[in-house]
C-alpha cells in the first residue's frame, strides 16, 4: 500500500521532523510519497526528493499554500490522499492542524501520535499524558496517522533519488489568511532535535536567571526547555513548554532544573535516556524519574555545574 | 451573535488513570471527573466574549452519557446560557463527536464554536479540525489570543516555532491553548442559578448521525517503567557520573 506524507517545510526548507515520519512510514511497508504544497517552495521540494526512502514527491507551489493554511492544504492533501491507502505527518503544530481535517474529508479517523507500528492496521499511542498506551486496530480503506518523532529514529537526509512531480491543482477556501509570526530565534538546537535539553521550571523565579541555564546550555550544545508553569509566568515564551500539550522531547540528556515533575511535565520527557533532576525539594515527584537526583538549591549548582563542565 | 462551547467530561487532570487490569481500557472506577482543563478555557472565553457585548448567547454543548450534564452545568455556573446535551452512552471517536457536532451546529448556527485543543484523556488534537472540515469553516486552533471585528475573528496561535496570526471568516472555529485566559470558579449562587438554565437533549439517532467507531482498541498497558535511578551528593559527583557512567556528555 502506498504512503503520503505530508512534508513540514518553510519553503525554503524541510523540517527534521517529517524525517521521522519517513521512518515510521518504512516500518509500515510501501511506496512513500511527499506531497510539498507551499509558495515558491521549489528548493523545499529539492530537498524532499533528496530524503532516503522516498519514491515521489508531488509539489503543490501556489500562492494558496504560502503559510501552509489548515483550510486550503486539507482540501489538496483530501484529493491527492484518495489513491493512497495512508495519510501520515508528523505530530507537529502543523500536522495536528492539518491532518484532522484531511481525515474528516475523506471520512475516516485518525490516530494521533503514533510510537510504534504492530501491522498494516493496528497502531500503539500514548493516551491519558502517556501513562497508558493504548494499542488501535483500524477499520478505515485509509488510514491517518499523526506520527510521534521521538519514537521513530529519522532517515538521512540525503541519498534518495525521488522523482517529483507538480500538481496543478488550486484549493482555496477563501475562508482564512495569514497575518503574521512571530518566530522564535536562536542559535541553539531545535527543542524536539537537540541531544541534550536543560528545562527550567518556576523555580527559576524569573526570565533573567534562565540565563544561567543557557550559559550551561552553550557548554553542552543543548536546547532550552521549559515547564508550563515557566511559561505561564511570562518567563520564557510559549515555544519553550515541554510537555503533554507542549513539546514531547526525548533526548540522550534532559536536565530539569526548579521542576517539580508534574504528569503533565513528565508526559513530555520521561522517554529521554538519561534524566537529571535539581531540585530543592527532595520529595518533589520529578528525582522518581530521575537517573541522577540532586538535591539542592538551583542557584547554588546550576553555576556550580556550569564551572564544572 | 451566538457562540456555541463544546466541553467535554474527562478525568480531572490531577488523577493519574491507569489501565484496568485485564487491559481493555482506563480504570474509572473512583476517579474524580472534571470539564477537560482546555474547555474550560473556552467556556471562559465565550463567557468573556458575553461580558464585552460581543456574544449574545453562548450555549454550552457536551456530548456523552447522562453524566456529562453536570459538566454542562458547570458551564452554565460559569455563565453560559443553555446548555446541549447529545446522549449516548457509546464510545464515541472524535470522527463521531465531530459528525453530532456538525449536526448541532446546523440546528443552532452559532458564529463562533469555541472549543478545547485536546481532551486530556485521549490527548487526540482531532475533533475541532474535524468539525471545520465537515461544516467548512475555518479554524483558529491552539489560540492564546481572539479579536473579533468586522464580521472577522483575528487569531494568535501557539504554535512549535512561536506565534501565528491568522485571520478567519465567520463562522469560526477556536480551539483553546493555555494562555488564551484564566478561568474562573463558579460562585456558589450561580451554581444555583444553573440549575434552573435550560438544558435540552437530543440523541445522535434524532440528529440522524452515525457513530460506529472506526478504531477498535486491543490493548490498553501502562508504559515501559524506568528503572529506579540514584540520589547524588555534589555537583562533582553528578558530573562525574553523567561523563564515566552513562557516559552522555
Ligand atoms: C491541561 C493541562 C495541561 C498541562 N500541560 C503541561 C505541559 O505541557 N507541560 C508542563 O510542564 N506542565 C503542564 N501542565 C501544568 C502541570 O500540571 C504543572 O502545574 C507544571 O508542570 C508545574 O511546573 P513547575 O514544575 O515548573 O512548577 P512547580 O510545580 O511550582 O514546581 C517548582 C519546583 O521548583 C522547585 N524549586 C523552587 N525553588 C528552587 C530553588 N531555588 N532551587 C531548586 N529547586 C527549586 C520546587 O521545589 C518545586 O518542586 C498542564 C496542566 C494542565 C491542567
Ligand atoms: N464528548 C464530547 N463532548 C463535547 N465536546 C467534545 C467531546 N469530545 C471532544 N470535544 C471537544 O473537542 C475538543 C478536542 O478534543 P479531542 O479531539 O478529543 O482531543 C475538546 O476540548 C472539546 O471541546
Amino acid at each position: 500500500m502506498s504512503i503520503l506524507i505530508l512534508a513540514e517545510h518553510d519553503n525554503a526548507s524541510i523540517n527534521a521532523a517529517t524525517l521521522n515520519t519517513v521512518a515510521c512510514a518504512q516500518q509500515i511497508g510501501g511506496d512513500i510519497t511527499l506531497l510539498v504544497a507551499g509558495a515558491d517552495c521549489g528548493a523545499a521540494a529539492e530537498q524532499a526528493a533528496k530524503i532516503n526512502g522516498v519514491a515521489k514527491v508531488l509539489v503543490a507551489d501556489n500562492a494558496a499554500y504560502a503559510h501552509q493554511l489548515a483550510e486550503n492544504v486539507s482540501l489538496l492533501m483530501a484529493e491527492v490522499a484518495k489513491d493512497y491507502g495512508y495519510v501520515l505527518a508528523a505530530a507537529t503544530t502543523t500536522g495536528k492542524n492539518i491532518l484532522p481535517r484531511v481525515a474528516a474529508l475523506l471520512d475516516v479517523a485518525q490516530i494521533s501520535d503514533v510510537t510504534g507500528v504492530v501491522s498494516a492496521d493496528t497502531f500503539k499511542h500514548p493516551i491519558y499524558a502517556g501513562n497508558m498506551i493504548e494499542t488501535v486496530q483500524s477499520a478505515d480503506a485509509i488510514k491517518v496517522l499523526t506520527v510521534r518523532g521521538t519514537a521513530f529514529d529519522a532517515v538521512a537526509a540525503e541519498g534518495g533519488s525521488a522523482s517529483v512531480e507538480s500538481l496543478s491543482a488550486v484549493h482555496d477556501a477563501g475562508i482564512s489568511s495569514f497575518v503574521g509570526e512571530e518566530l522564535a530565534v536562536s542559535d541553539r538546537p531545535e527543542l524536539t532535535a537537540a541531544s541534550i535539553v536543560i528545562s527550567g521550571g518556576r523555580g527559576m523565579q524569573n526570565g533573567e536567571n534562565f540565563a544561567l541555564l543557557e550559559s550551561v546550555a552553550d557548554k553542552l550544545g543543548a536546547a532550552v526547555g521549559a515547564s508550563r508553569a515557566a511559561v505561564d509566568a511570562g518567563f520564557v515564551p510559549n515555544d519553550m513548554q515541554v510537555g503533554q500539550t507542549g513539546k514531547i522531547v526525548a533526548p540522550n540528556l534532559y536536565i530539569a532544573v526548579g521542576i517539580s515533575g508534574a504528569i503533565q511535565h513528565l508526559a513530555g520527557m520521561k522517554d529521554s535516556k538519561v534524566i537529571v533532576a535539581i531540585n530543592k525539594d527532595e520529595d518533589a515527584p520529578i528525582f522518581q524519574v530521575a537517573d541522577y537526583g540532586l538535591v539542592a538549591d538551583l542557584f547554588e549548582a546550576v553555576p556550580e555545574l556550569n564551572n564544572a563542565l | 451573535m451566538k457562540v456555541l462551547v463544546a466541553v467535554k467530561r474527562v478525568a480531572d487532570y490531577n488523577v493519574k488513570v491507569r489501565p484496568k487490569a485485564d487491559g481493555t481500557g482506563a480504570d474509572l472506577n473512583n476517579v474524580k471527573m472534571a470539564i477537560n482543563p482546555f474547555c474550560e478555557i473556552a467556556v471562559e472565553e465565550a463567557v468573556r466574549l458575553k461580558e464585552k457585548g460581543i456574544a449574545t448567547e453562548v450555549v454550552a454543548v457536551s456530548i456523552g452519557d447522562k453524566a456529562c450534564q453536570e459538566q454542562i452545568r458547570t458551564a452554565l455556573a460559569l455563565g453560559a446560557d443553555r446548555g446541549i446535551h447529545v446522549e449516548s452512552s457509546e464510545t464515541l471517536q472524535p470522527l463521531a463527536i465531530a459528525k453530532l457536532l456538525k449536526a448541532v451546529v446546523d440546528k443552532e448556527q452559532p458564529e463562533l464554536v469555541l472549543m478545547g485543543k485536546q481532551a486530556i484523556d485521549g490527548d487526540n488534537n482531532q475533533t475541532g479540525q474535524m468539525l471545520g472540515a465537515l461544516a467548512n469553516m475555518p479554524q483558529g486552533t491552539f489560540a492564546s489570543e481572539v479579536n473579533i471585528a468586522d464580521g472577522k475573528v483575528a487569531v494568535t496561535r501557539e504554535i512549535d516555532g512561536g506565534l501565528q496570526t491568522l485571520s478567519l471568516t465567520l463562522p469560526a472555529i477556536v480551539t483553546t491553548d493555555l494562555r488564551l485566559n484564566e478561568p474562573r470558579y463558579a460562585k456558589l449562587p450561580n451554581i444555583m442559578k444553573a440549575k434552573k438554565k435550560p438544558l435540552d437533549v437530543l440523541t445522535p439517532e434524532e440528529l440522524a448521525v452515525d457513530v460506529a467507531p472506526r478504531l477498535t482498541t486491543v490493548k490498553v498497558e501502562p508504559p515501559a517503567e524506568r528503572a529506579a535511578g540514584i540520589k547524588v551528593e555534589s555537583v562533582a559527583e553528578l558530573v562525574d557520573k553523567l561523563k564515566n557512567e552513562a557516559k552522555v556528555i
